[in-house]
């Protein structure tokens, strides 16, 4: 039987007999509140690091490889010491601008632990030097940012962040800044750009990597709210306990919300590396299969951006590297599952919208691209497409990345898997984004599509690449 | 068509403070004017201007980038159906076609009664509990065509105007950061060394 539990204070967030990292309070109605917190070792991190120089809790960071929980997958402890040495102020800024499609883990976090999630920051503020902290939280996040905003206040009167942190000579400010709505803000660079007053253009990288040019110029740390939450419980326990949760190249847990045609769709704190997706989809502990018994038709693995996964990839463990190499990524760790009554190009075109609409227009690639993706995918949802609308989806993907897009192998129609990742002529990932549903899609499903098709005699039907010239613009020539 | 309040423009110097440069609490401050008139006038976009150090063109160039601000009056609730994947897998495009006839408008527009303005929105981050909606940023999950009109109901009879406040506030706890607790911002170039708890600097290339 399942031992999931879950609690009328946090719709969607199932518990089970796993190891809780970063939800481990969330049990407890109050569990927002400074005193839930320090009466269940809230800050214990925080002043255990304060014990021991700054560099060697950067060390045990480090080591215990806590990656990056936004996308990327970047070890933390690395990033960290991508600063150049001996330039200050270094700042850090926290990603809590969570909109991926799929994605919900962040606003629970900020929403159910803020204490969890500010002692986060101050441990790595501490560790690698950091002068002030930003935490960008979502605009349209009414209720994280009450608590979070409630939460610093306590935190504050308590003596926990600010001047003299604990009595010691750490200081350090955490400003609490509100996003407006825009998904690309999410990337590091456009939050960076964000958090200047600007409107939220990602920068071109190199040279403003955020770890040498970042924030006003300087040297700045952009982490994810997961990723920060984990550092609590690190400095608790130590790198060894945390590495020996998961696997050693994906070690700890993993916050993963399942959404879709499933019985039980749900947020879980899951133990890195090792679930499957079969685990995920059909386990009674997780998402207790697909709606009415039916059948799977596809699923995407890793958030709205990532290419999808069908039924041959169910045994797959949700570990970065596997899931690489099988043609998709696992993103910000959300699954959305399409069961068999779904109509393919309609899916394909709800994400697609979605990055068309969320471009922010700084690459033509992405910025044209992505809406002409959407309007071929509207005429093939209305009927109205042709055969030759089938291969400009195609055309238009190859301008925003050319070559071979990853793709999940398929047993049915025989086709091996394309591994990640792909080129990209756009600076962020909206462009690609918003091709890879569609790629996806067409290359999984075609027969869907072709059903579609308008059916009138005089449309002439050809599938020769009149693009050809436009699609061998060179890479980065936008 | 007003410029910041004098409670407001208190607010928006104590905002301005956290910063390490004044532009960087535009967003802020443009939240702030939306919270005081429901939408962002022209007159509030040039005081932001004279506030943060930016030209009218400059706040209005942040501004318009961001879906949250919005330039003419809308309803007293914006509600916000979420159309993005999890949500249309789910049945959002019937909820939508169902919130058009109740409201007897279309998505994008306004009730002649000035209380509620519809809008498609994209993926509100409660993905599981689809299809949701927002109204001036306050959850609904699974919602249904029934649990709608209930919504409808009671927002037009004023019983939920404890839980959602008119359009333009959004989070209604503010940060407060005591004079005697905060470290206060300082202008980046003015910083050249290490945080004071930090050991001594390392030989370059010997660490990290």
């Amino acid at each position: 039987m399942s031992s999931a539990t879950t609690y009328a204070h946090t719709p969607g967030f199932y518990s089970g007999d796993r190891p809780e990292i970063v939800t481990s309070r969330f049990k407890y109605e109050d569990s927002h509140t400074i005193e839930r917190s320090l009466a269940t070792e809230g800050y214990d991190g925080l002043k255990a690091a304060l014990t021991k120089p700054a560099p060697d809790i950067h060390e045990e960071v480090k080591k215990a490889t806590v990656l990056g929980r936004g996308g990327a997958g970047f070890p933390a402890g690395t990033k960290w010491g991508l600063t150049p040495p001996g330039v200050f102020p270094r700042y850090l800024v926290v990603n809590g601008d969570e909109s991926e499609p799929g994605t919900y883990k962040d606003r629970l976090l900020m929403e159910r632990d803020p204490h969890q999630l500010i002692e986060g920051c101050l441990i790595a503020c501490y560790a690698a030097g950091l002068s002030q902290c930003f935490l960008y939280v979502r605009g349209e996040m009414a209720l994280a940012q009450e608590r979070v905003a409630t939460a610093l206040n306590e935190a504050y009167a308590a003596g926990y962040v600010g001047r003299n942190i604990c009595g010691t000579e750490f200081s350090v400010d955490i400003v609490l800044h509100w996003g407006a709505g825009a998904y690309v803000v999410g990337e590091e660079t456009a939050l960076i750009e964000s958090l200047e007053g600007n409107r939220g253009m990602p920068r071109l990288k190199p040279p403003f990597f955020p770890a040498a040019i970042g924030l006003y110029g300087k040297p700045t740390i952009v982490n994810n709210v997961e990723t920060l939450a984990n550092l609590p419980w690190l400095m608790v326990n130590g790198a060894d306990a945390y590495l020996a949760i998961g696997t050693a190249t994906s070690p700890g847990t993993r916050m993963v919300a399942i959404s879709g045609h499933v019985n039980r769709p749900g947020v879980f704190e899951i133990v890195n590396g090792t679930t499957t997706f079969r685990d995920l989809i059909y386990g009674d502990e997780f998402c207790q299969g697909i709606r009415n018994g039916n059948e799977l038709k596809a699923f995407v693995p890793g958030g709205g951006s990532a290419p999808w996964f069908i039924a041959d990839q169910l045994d797959l463990p949700f570990e970065g590297r596997l899931v690489g190499a099988a043609g998709s990524m696992l993103g910000s760790g959300a699954i959305m599952v399409m069961d068999e009554t779904t109509d393919v190009p309609s899916a394909a075109l709800t994400l697609t919208r979605f990055y068309a609409h969320e471009s922010c227009g700084k690459c033509s690639p992405c910025r044209e691209g992505g809406t002409w993706l959407m309007r071929i995918l509207e005429r093939v949802v209305a009927g109205k497409a042709t055969a030759r609308d089938l291969d400009q989806l195609y055309e238009v993907g190859e301008i925003i990345c050319p070559g071979a897009f990853p793709h999940a192998s398929s047993a049915a129609l025989d086709i091996p898997a394309v591994p990640f990742p792909y080129k990209m002529t756009t600076i962020c990932f909206v462009g690609p984004s918003a091709y890879a549903p569609v790629h996806s899609a067409l290359t999984l499903f075609r027969d869907e599509f072709e059903a579609k098709l308008m059916k009138r005699m005089f449309i002439p039907v050809s599938s020769a690449p009149v693009m050809a010239d436009v699609a061998a613009v060179p890479a980065g020539a936008h | 068509m007003s410029r910041l309040t004098e409670d407001n423009i208190r607010v928006a110097h104590e905002l301005i403070g956290r910063y390490p440069k004044a532009r960087s609490a535009t967003i802020p401050l443009l939240h702030l004017a939306q919270q005081q008139d429901g939408y962002v006038t022209n007159d509030a976009i040039r005081h932001i201007g004279e506030l943060v150090g930016a030209t009218s063109a400059e706040v209005l160039g942040t501004a318009t980038f961001y879906e949250m601000f919005k330039f003419e009056p809308v309803g007293k609730y914006l509600v916000n159906i979420c159309g993005t994947m999890s949500c249309a897998l789910m049945g959002s495009e019937a909820l939508m076609h169902h919130a058009e006839q109740t409201l007897g408008i279309k998505s994008g527009s306004t009730t002649p009664d000035g209380l509620f303005t519809l809008e498609h929105a994209e993926c509100q981050a409660a993905c599981t509990e689809a299809p949701t909606l927002q109204v001036n940023y306050r959850y609904r999950f699974k919602v249904t065509n029934e649990s709608f009109d209930q919504l409808i109901h009671d927002l037009r009879s004023g019983k939920l105007g404890d839980e959602i406040p008119p359009h333009g506030t959004v989070a209604r706890i503010r940060q407060r950061i005591p004079a005697d607790r905060g470290v206060g911002p300082k202008a980046p170039d003015d910083v050249t060394t290490a945080p004071d708890w930090m050991p001594a600097p390392v030989a370059e290339g010997a660490s990290t």
